[in-house]
């Protein structure tokens, strides 16, 4: 394939994964968000493959059938099958403030291009260009658990913000050594299950996934 | 080979004891355990002590007077906290706090929780130490939570999400640091090994660099319990059961401390500035106010300590920062002060609540009559950790105190402050506890003395005099963080 | 002088004016096959326009000039329009004296008229339908705005004969950015939203609750009438057209090359007729929003075409 149109496929996978970051934020149903969530994990993995191929760098290969593996389909299954045991399949949570969220995004998106001006001076490869979509994608993942008040919402941002780390390894760096890409996706996988049962844990006692029920640790002022 | 022994015995201990359950003995096991690691730990100083440091298995480990110290303390402490947990678990589990299957859950959580505090220090790869951090965050997670009481599982969430959050950042910190040594060492693992950053650390781009710590600040700052990212601290600390407390307290805040330390080097070799240091100081110093002032207005007897810790970690901190051979030196005794000061209060006040059934101080009263071994362990601790003489922790503070006058005087008197408020604080609040009557209800239980004695008089002997061979290692670790 | 850039213009807007209600029909005809009916005949639409012509026109006693003129001034806009935007040939006479921005300006003046009519007569439906389209009018109108300046962007130019040029020009891996396909696909939302089409309106309905523009028309009768809805079904052939014009021009015509028009002409055809099929099928597969939630769909469209702005920027 052209390397032209490679690195214009790179860079639309890049612009893809940010959408489903701001659709994420935005989602009401949680059933939604999870099928967000999956596709951002297959964007992330083509970009992955895609990556490998232009730079040659053929150990990306293994980390996009990882992504691929471990975003698209253990992880919504994991979530899947948590929503429907805690009977929230069907939940429509009410998300305050839509535009001044989506403001914040953007600016947050702003802001990330500023910040990582000194990575793009450095960079030879064109496709690094786009760790300013990274960044912005953590930055987005953040603003969902700050806005969001569900536990298992909290989580998919969670997760979220980790495929914006993932991303910025692959595009500034052709992705972070084996070894330590696949001790992350243990970490995630088990950060995941723990999530899991901690909002069985939540649900059972507070009989509640909303996160502002739990507001009994405070300093007394 | 220590080395290798000193990371494979709690991990395998781990399965062990995940397989062996609540059983009779597994208290007893798990001390086992820990004192097998204890005694690698201690192989492994005598030979770097006497050969230098050296890398292990492929570079993939390496082992310096700094980080041998700290690792023979995380398996001493680790080890006195399960001599520790033996009595007041089976309290626990009598009372009915714990139950069987929780029971299995804990020893099996704690042998990894060990394992992953080591790895981090012993592993020559940044990325795989933050790897370790995030394991030490998840199997800590669910020990907080064991109580599962709606005030433990609120910690834990919070605990589990701000650290979460936090470690994200220190992950995009070390994916910028790989970008900028990727460029000089080329592809590969090798550009993530600490030895070689630190060697070629000057030929690395000064603005990435910059921009890298300060992701890794806040990361692994989260995980130190800096103001203002503390507010997990707390939490856990208070929550969970009192032996996870101890380590919490006096092991991992100290491990992240040498993330972020560690960190300093590499980006101070680069940027040739005072800019990482000074970004340290300024967390130091608001750890030290917020920490010392929320003292004064706490109820829980865990929270209280827990905010003194944060205290502590801000001096530390603040010290790293200042820099320097004299300021270095105070910190790095002050890590290890404080962690045996504050582990032996963290056994003292367990076994204190335990007695009275509750941790709020004002329903605690006549310990020292009550109990000697418990009153007295708690007064001696709180006049350990605010740095009366002569206990250790004074000559610490007292090197870092003046090191700040010489370095930045206008400092100086901010830091004695928060050192005067936290004295105040903490004495008011300890000793009505100790003194006064026995109040009716008081139980009387086994307690556990060994591990609070053993503490409390290393910390009074290290303020009287520090062995010749501790001496050399602080001045090698001074050496490798100039 | 030369006559035939003239003589182009005239066709084209003659293309228009003829087009426009065959579209219209088309789309009824595909709706009517897909929903298992008989179709009425293609040409349906000017059989109504032409029995509105031949009716007398009811004025409400209290309606002022401004109700009177407005369906003059509609169809004039919109016709001046269809004679800048590039619908077969590009560099026509009239194409230079509007750029895209004062397309949309121009919109907004047919759209503020109708709207002041709406009010005029004072009945309650004509200030409710009035206050809709402004709400949608508000949102949609940046949204335009933004996606008109990413395209331009790339081009270097506001003038839509420029954008076909550059975009003929650079050939398939222009279009495969991400700034133009968020451009596009707000542009799709918005113009879902300003001609009123399903989900954000119903052309079909006149149910009170959630028509928007038919409100608007509702005291109008006769010529007045006609007026107003060939401009509406001219708007419809408009969006797509500058849609067309903006995202995929191929087949148009360059300037000076009259062999090419027969081949524009096949293609445009072509092309309104595979448009109007896509079209049916969404239609047919959504049903209508609520009408408060076509501000979160606008929204949305503003958030997308920002974001498109936003990767011209950091990803080009």
């Amino acid at each position: 394939m052209d390397i032209q149109i490679t690195e214009q496929i790179i860079i639309m996978l890049a612009a893809l994964v940010l959408l489903t970051a701001f659709a994420m934020l935005v989602q009401r149903k949680i059933y939604g968000l999870i099928s967000l969530f999956m596709w951002q994990g297959i964007f992330l993995a083509l970009t992955t493959a895609f990556v490998g191929y232009i730079a040659h760098r053929y150990h990306l290969y293994i980390s996009a059938v990882l992504t691929l593996l471990l975003k698209v389909i253990l992880l919504p299954y994991i979530l899947r099958m948590l929503i429907i045991k805690l009977k929230i399949s069907r939940e429509v949570e009410s998300v305050v403030n839509v535009t001044s969220t989506m403001l914040i995004g953007i600016a947050l998106v702003i802001f990330s291009y500023q910040l990582t001006a000194p990575i793009r001076q450095n960079s030879a490869f064109v496709a690094q260009s786009i760790i300013a979509i990274a960044l912005a994608t953590v930055m987005i993942g953040l603003l969902m658990m700050i806005t969001r008040r569900n536990a298992v919402t909290q989580i998919i941002g969670f997760l979220a913000m980790e495929n914006g780390l993932f991303f910025a390894a692959i595009s500034a760096t052709y992705g972070m050594p084996l070894v330590v890409e696949l001790g992350v996706a243990i970490d995630i996988l088990i950060a995941a299950f723990v999530f899991g049962i901690f909002s069985l844990h939540i649900n059972t006692t507070f009989d509640s996934l909303d996160v502002d029920k739990m507001a009994q640790l405070k300093e007394d002022y | 080979m220590a080395l290798l022994i000193l990371l494979f015995v709690p991990l395998i201990s781990a399965f062990i004891l995940m397989l062996v359950g609540d059983r009779k003995f597994s208290y007893e096991l798990n001390i086992i355990a820990s004192a097998a690691t204890f005694l690698a730990g201690v192989s492994l100083a005598i030979t770097v002590y006497f050969t230098g440091s050296m890398l292990v298995w492929h570079n993939y480990f390496f082992v310096d007077a700094f980080n041998v110290y700290l690792a023979v303390l995380t398996s001493f402490v680790s080890m006195t906290t399960a001599i520790f947990s033996r009595r007041y678990m089976k309290r626990e589990r009598e009372i009915g706090r714990v139950g069987h299957r929780r029971m299995r859950f804990y020893h099996a959580m704690f042998q990894l929780f060990i394992f992953a505090m080591l790895l981090c220090l012993l592993t020559n790869n940044i990325g795989v130490l933050w790897i370790a951090m995030e394991l030490a965050t998840l199997s800590t997670v669910l020990l907080v939570s064991l109580y599962r009481t709606p005030g433990a599982i609120e910690a834990a969430w919070k605990y589990f999400i701000l650290c979460g959050v936090g470690i994200a950042q220190a992950l995009f910190g070390t994916v910028l640091l790989y970008f900028a040594a990727e460029k000089v060492l080329g592809e590969g693992g090798d550009a993530l090994l600490w030895t070689n950053l630190a060697q070629y650390s000057d030929q690395l781009e000064p603005t990435i660099l910059s921009l890298a710590f300060v992701f890794l600040m806040v990361g692994y700052g989260t995980k130190v319990g800096l103001a203002p990212l503390h507010n997990w601290l707390p939490d856990a600390h208070s929550e969970g059961p009192t032996p996870v407390s101890a380590v919490l307290s006096g092991l991992l805040l100290n491990i992240a401390l040498y993330a972020l330390v560690r960190c300093k080097t590499i980006v101070d070799g680069a940027t040739h500035t005072h800019h990482a240091g000074l970004i340290m100081m300024g967390f130091g110093i608001v750890s030290v106010l917020v920490g010392a002032f929320s003292l004064l207005r706490q109820k829980d007897i865990k929270r209280m300590f827990s905010y003194s810790s944060i205290e502590h970690m801000g001096i530390a901190t603040f010290a790293f920062g200042l820099g320097g051979a004299l300021a270095t030196y105070g910190a790095l005794l002050h890590m290890l002060l404080h962690s045996l000061a504050k582990s032996s209060i963290f056994y003292s006040v367990g076994q204190a609540s335990q007695m009275h059934e509750t941790q709020e101080m004002d329903k605690i009263s006549g310990l020292i009559s009550g109990n000697p071994f418990v009153g007295w362990g708690l007064m001696f601790g709180a006049l350990a950790i605010v740095g009366m003489p002569p206990f250790g922790i004074f000559i610490s503070e007292f090197l870092i105190l003046t090191a700040t006058i010489k370095q930045a005087p206008l400092v100086a008197p901010v830091l004695l402050l928060g050192l005067v408020v936290a004295f105040a604080a903490i004495i008011r609040k300890v000793q009505p506890m100790v003194a006064g009557e026995v109040p009716a209800g008081q139980q009387k239980i086994k307690v556990a003395n060994l591990p609070i004695i053993l503490h409390l008089s290393m910390v009074l002997i290290l303020g009287l005099y520090i062995p010749a061979f501790l001496n050399n290692w602080f001045i090698k670790g001074v050496e490798i963080l100039k | 002088m030369k006559i035939l850039p003239y003589i182009l213009e005239l066709v084209q807007v003659l293309i228009l004016l003829v087009g426009a209600p065959l579209f219209v029909g088309w789309i009824r005809r595909i709706k009517c096959w897909l929903q298992g009916r008989k179709s009425p005949s293609l040409f349906q639409p000017y059989f109504e326009l032409l029995k509105l012509f031949s009716k007398d026109v009811y004025l409400a006693e209290n309606a002022s000039w401004i109700f009177r003129f407005t369906p003059y001034l509609v169809f004039g806009i919109t016709l001046l329009i269809g004679a800048i935007v590039p619908i077969l040939i590009i560099d026509l006479p009239f194409s230079t004296t509007a750029d895209v921005i004062a397309i949309v300006g121009l919109f907004a003046i047919a759209r503020f008229f109708t709207a002041l009519a709406g009010m005029d007569v004072g009945t309650a439906f004509g200030g409710m339908g009035s206050s809709r389209t402004m709400m949608i009018a508000s949102l949609a109108e940046p949204a335009m705005l933004i996606t008109v300046f990413t395209v331009s962007l790339t081009s270097h130019s506001t003038s839509l004969s420029q954008i076909v040029q550059t975009l003929t020009n650079n050939g398939i891996l222009a279009t495969l950015r991400p700034s133009f396909v968020f451009s596009l696909w707000a542009f799709l939302m918005i113009a879902v939203a300003e001609t009123g089409r399903v989900p954000v309106d119903n052309p079909d309905t006149h149910l009170e609750l959630t028509m928007i523009h038919e409100t608007m028309l509702l005291e109008y009768s006769g010529r007045h009438l006609a007026l107003m809805e060939w401009a509406s079904m001219m708007k419809l052939f408009l969006f797509i057209s500058i849609g067309k014009a903006v995202f995929m021009p191929w087949g148009i015509a360059q300037s000076g090359q009259l062999l090419a028009i027969p081949l524009a002409l096949f293609f445009l055809i072509i092309k309104f007729m595979v448009i109007g099929v896509i079209l049916v099928g969404f239609e047919t597969s959504l049903a209508k929003m609520r009408l408060f939630r076509t501000t979160e769909f606008l929204g949305a469209a503003l958030l997308i075409a920002t974001l498109g702005m936003l990767s011209y920027f950091i990803l080009e």
